[in-house]
């Protein structure tokens, strides 16, 4: 009973449009406020919703976020058709970055998006191939942070 | 720590107000934050800091959004874009210039008894 989804919207995030990021996830932050979640867990949600839509703008193409609500959770699963990760685990080192530099003088690719995912999330999972994409999937309870 | 009104902190550093002018007088700051990465900005800024950046490109105001601050002072006289600017007045986030640096405008709020929130 408690994976039946609520909720369920897709969106799609433009790769290099930067002028347009930051947007899917001002909408997945409204969608949170409105249905009443509590504030700690929309700040958690807003935060990876932020940084996984960046990774998209900053590194693929295109990609896309499924951003689903059940009663117990909220599940953010970014795909993207990017050049894909060549080392996970260097990649989730805070401050390792592929940026380039200007987008390092934006104050974006600070090695510090997948970092603030893990942090924020209650359970996350990535697989990427190179050449190919990534997903990302994350999952935020919300029924266990009263607040 | 008791919050402070823009207003107060415009007039008091000399800020040059590019958007959202009719809403200094309500807009209350409850603390500061100074960073110029984005990511560090949307995990440790809090509802109502004042952000204090050199930063001056659209994304800023995605963030400023997101985090519910109270406004962004661009420091070191750095202009912002216009697309920053019109996305600003979208979705209603103060945009204020100084032409001191971030170290400067940040001292001036501390003095005005400004802290992390």
């Amino acid at each position: 009973m408690n994976d039946e989804v609520l909720y369920r919207k897709r969106f799609d995030i433009q790769g290099r449009d930067f002028s347009n990021a930051g947007n899917v996830s001002s909408q997945v932050k409204a969608v949170l406020k409105e249905i009443g979640i509590e504030a700690y867990v929309i700040r958690r949600t807003a935060i990876a919703a932020y940084e996984g839509e960046m990774n998209i703008v900053m590194y693929a193409d295109k990609g896309e976020l499924e951003f689903l609500i059940d009663r117990e959770k909220i599940q953010l699963i970014f795909t993207d058709q990017g050049p894909g990760i060549e080392d996970i685990n260097l990649a989730m080192q805070p401050g390792y970055s592929t940026a380039p530099p200007e987008m390092q003088e934006m104050g974006f690719g600070a090695g510090m998006g997948l970092p603030n995912i893990i942090k924020n999330a209650d359970k996350f999972e990535i697989q990427s191939e190179v050449g190919k994409g990534t997903t990302l999937h994350v999952i935020i309870y919300h029924s266990k942070h009263p607040e | 720590m008791g919050t402070i009104v823009l207003k107060e902190i415009v007039d008091n550093l000399g800020l040059e107000v590019k958007t959202c002018a009719e809403k200094l007088e309500t807009t209350k700051v409850s603390g500061g934050y100074v960073s110029d990465l984005m990511s560090d900005v949307i995990a440790n800024s809090k509802e109502g800091d004042l952000w204090v950046t050199i930063q001056a490109h659209q994304n800023i105001v995605a963030i400023a959004t997101l985090r519910e601050l109270s406004g962004v002072i661009i420091a070191n006289g750095k202009q912002p874009e216009s697309e920053t600017l019109e996305h600003a007045t979208q979705e209603n986030v103060p945009i204020l210039l100084s032409n001191l640096t971030s170290f400067e405008v940040v001292g001036r709020l501390y003095q005005m008894g400004l802290r992390s929130s």
